[in-house]
């Protein structure tokens, strides 16, 4: 933890606050795994249990206008981008109450209120869509920020070195998140990368890069508060690397043949909850009757969640083929962003528009 | 011999392995993971990392040097975990691998084998469901597999890498678990021909791939009513075997191609081309496809089991062909 320990920290409301953020996608993630085995969910479910300081930093720097761009592991991100829990079980249930209405599943959660650009499975696929949400911001003036979440694992596809170098050529304002958890499926990053520094090679585009504590949510929010008053402010693109670990398996068909039990458990006492809660508990800044009503508040929200996703139904089969081309009838997408500048009359603003 | 499509393609992967020393297996996760589908589990074991050579996920980088090595003397075959992620190495297969022999007037020939699984059915979304292969069949210079039966999954490696040219070979992910018998001695099959797989006079079924077994049950649901169906197994979609196509329809006059790619420009389209222009007059129905709706395929399971060829879709189709509908 960024502070000394038994000495608390300088704005417990605060920490009291991510702490709850990463509790609910901890019990979020925990439910879909539980869910999983039930049944209810489907396809591939990919779990962000230990990793949950990174996006609750991260997202705690951000302004309601900023937009992301997440992975396949991204429940969490979406969680606390602000879409509700409900709407994302609801989208893993394949029901029209989903985000997504049941087309995108666990991988594909898009939110055109909060700016969540997915949800995207196709490994180091989101960098490029970054960078040019991030044009688009540049090109039409807007003091907006685009975070571009992704793997260590991505850092080897050519996707990502053309993204660096393009952000980096035309100082574009995004803000590149590389969790690097070690591993890539069963590819340790000493198995993929011949320089398994990522900040380093992230530095050799030209922008600003460090490497983070991953597992300390108040360095992490640190670092990206940092990052992305750079990046708002004109500095171009800036690059975390965020060091952490996935305690599960990569997906639930993942037998775990590549990695110690004796490494996961001692990665799992530096739990990136369990870290901030000793430190508050230590300086007498978390009180067991808080955490327990913490605890009480987050599963409730989980278990509502859970309620207004079996209460979903299913989108009717004779709307299987909508979205494949936009309606123009009603007025295009909730997506479309036409608050652009450049020339963007009747016809041009429909054109732009990102979600169309 | 009882066995799996999964442990009949690890046989043939083994096989090669012990066979040609230039022979190696690379791509995302074949070794230490054991294969994304578990393919190759237990081979690094066996054959050292060396020849199971682990990859980052390099889509691009790996196929292409797949692409180099096969160049350079060596025998690859290149594992890309799915035929979506092999849309990062398209210029490699398409612009080098599909190319240098016609480029180089004849000089350097591509011996790579690149396997990959295709398909949907899983509910993994629209990223993780294409199957492209009928696309690929588009390309000369390609030579185009599915295996759809164990003695296939066994048999089409070893003369996939018999062939100087490059070949793709599409393993559907709902076949690998598929169980039956195997023979004991059972070994390389040629890669020229289609299979037909059961027959019948009233009409002809063709497909390939992840639905054969799909299009077996709805022959087998038609026999029940009287309508007996020969089943084409395409096992090949390019060189497509044409002449079986014609061959079988000549004789029923009746043909409903069943394809799980989209149906505007797909390997359907062709075939059913094929048909109007060699067996035109023999014909006495207009040729049917059951294909995947024009989506992008949906994650929900009812969407995207609607959006998929089904039995039920087969047998209507076949019963209107058949004109019983
Ligand atoms: C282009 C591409 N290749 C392969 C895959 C299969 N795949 C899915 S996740 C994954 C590992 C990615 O690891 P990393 O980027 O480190 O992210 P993590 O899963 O650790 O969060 C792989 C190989 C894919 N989805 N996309
Ligand atoms: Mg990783």
């Amino acid at each position: 933890m960024s502070s000394v320990r038994g000495q608390g920290v300088p704005d417990p409301e605060h920490a009291l606050h991510l702490l709850r953020q990463m509790l609910r996608v901890r019990r979020l993630e925990e439910k879909c795994i539980e869910l999983y085995s039930a049944a209810k969910i489907r396809g591939f479910l990919h779990v962000y249990i230990g990793e949950e300081a990174v996006a609750a930093g991260v997202m705690g720097a951000l302004a309601p206008e900023d937009a992301v761009v997440a992975t396949y592991r991204e429940h969490g991100h979406a969680l606390l981008r602000g879409v509700s829990a409900g709407s994302i079980l609801a989208e893993m249930y394949g029901h029209a109450e989903g985000c997504c209405r049941g087309r995108g599943g666990s991988m594909h959660l898009f939110d055109a209120a909060t700016r969540f650009y997915g949800g995207n499975a196709i490994v180091a696929g989101g960098l490029p869509l970054a960078v040019g949400l991030a044009l688009a911001d540049r090109m039409a003036g807007r003091q907006r920020v685009t975070v571009c979440f992704f793997g260590e694992g991505a850092v080897a596809e050519g996707e990502f070195h053309e993204s660096m170098n393009l952000a980096a050529l035309w100082q574009l304002p995004v803000l590149f998140c590389c969790e690097n958890n070690l591993y890539a499926m069963g590819t340790a990053l000493g198995r993929s990368e011949s320089q398994t520094d990522i900040a380093l090679k992230a530095a050799g585009y030209e922008m600003p890069a460090w490497a983070v504590d991953g597992m300390d949510v108040l360095a992490v929010e640190q670092a990206a508060r940092r990052a992305v008053d750079g990046v708002r402010s004109g500095g171009g693109p800036h690059f975390l690397e965020l060091r952490t670990y996935r305690f599960r398996a990569h997906s639930m068909f993942d037998p775990e043949l590549y990695r110690e039990k004796s490494e996961v458990a001692q990665w799992m006492e530096r739990d990136p909850i369990r870290l901030l809660q000793s430190v508050l508990e230590a300086a007498g800044q978390l009180p067991q009757k808080q955490w327990a009503a913490l605890q009480e508040d987050v599963d409730a929200e989980i278990s509502t969640a859970v309620g207004f996703a079996e209460a979903g139904t299913p989108e009717p089969v004779s709307e299987l083929a909508r979205f494949v081309y936009s309606d123009t009838a009603d007025g295009g997408n909730p997506g479309t962003d036409s608050s652009a500048g450049h020339g963007a009359g009747k016809e041009g603003a429909r054109k732009e528009g990102g979600a169309g | 011999m009882k066995t799996t499509y999964r442990e009949a393609t690890r046989a043939a992967l083994r096989d090669a392995l012990q066979r040609d020393d230039r022979v190696f297996l690379m791509g995302e996760d074949v070794g230490r993971y054991g294969g994304s589908f578990a393919v190759s589990l237990g081979l690094l074991e066996e054959f050292g990392p060396e020849r199971i050579r682990d990859t980052p996920l390099s889509e691009s980088g790996f196929v292409g040097a797949g692409i180099g090595a096969a160049l350079g003397g060596m025998r690859p075959i290149v594992e890309i975990m799915t035929v979506n992620f092999s849309l990062l190495a398209l210029d490699q297969i398409i612009n080098n691998a599909a190319t240098l022999l016609h480029m180089s007037g004849g000089q350097f020939n591509v011996p790579i084998v690149i396997r990959m699984t295709t398909g949907a059915g899983r509910q993994l979304g629209a990223q993780h469901s294409h199957s492209l292969e009928g696309w690929y069949a588009h390309i000369p210079g390609l030579r185009i597999l599915a295996p759809a039966t164990l003695a296939d999954a066994r048999g089409m490696l070893w003369t996939a890498l018999q062939d100087p040219d490059p070949v793709l070979i599409f393993e559907h992910g709902s076949l690998y678990n598929v169980a039956g018998e195997l023979d004991d001695d059972a070994g390389a099959v040629d890669i020229d021909r289609a299979a037909v797989l059961r027959q019948g006079d009233d009409l002809t079924l063709i497909t390939y791939g992840g639905t054969l077994p799909m299009v077996l049950e709805a022959a087998e649901q038609l026999a029940a009513d009287g309508i007996e169906a020969d089943v084409i197994d395409l096992r090949t979609l390019r060189p497509l075997d044409g002449a079986a196509i014609l061959a079988s329809v000549g004789r029923t006059h009746r043909a409903v191609v069943v394809d799980e790619g989209w149906r505007s420009g797909s390997i359907s389209a062709e075939i059913a081309a094929r048909i109007s222009e060699g067996a035109f007059f023999d014909l006495d129905a207009p040729v049917e496809r059951v294909c995947s709706l024009e989506v992008p395929v949906p994650y929900a399971k009812h969407l995207e089991q609607a959006a998929l060829p089904s039995v039920e879709r087969v047998v209507a189709a076949a019963r209107r062909a058949a004109g019983s509908s």
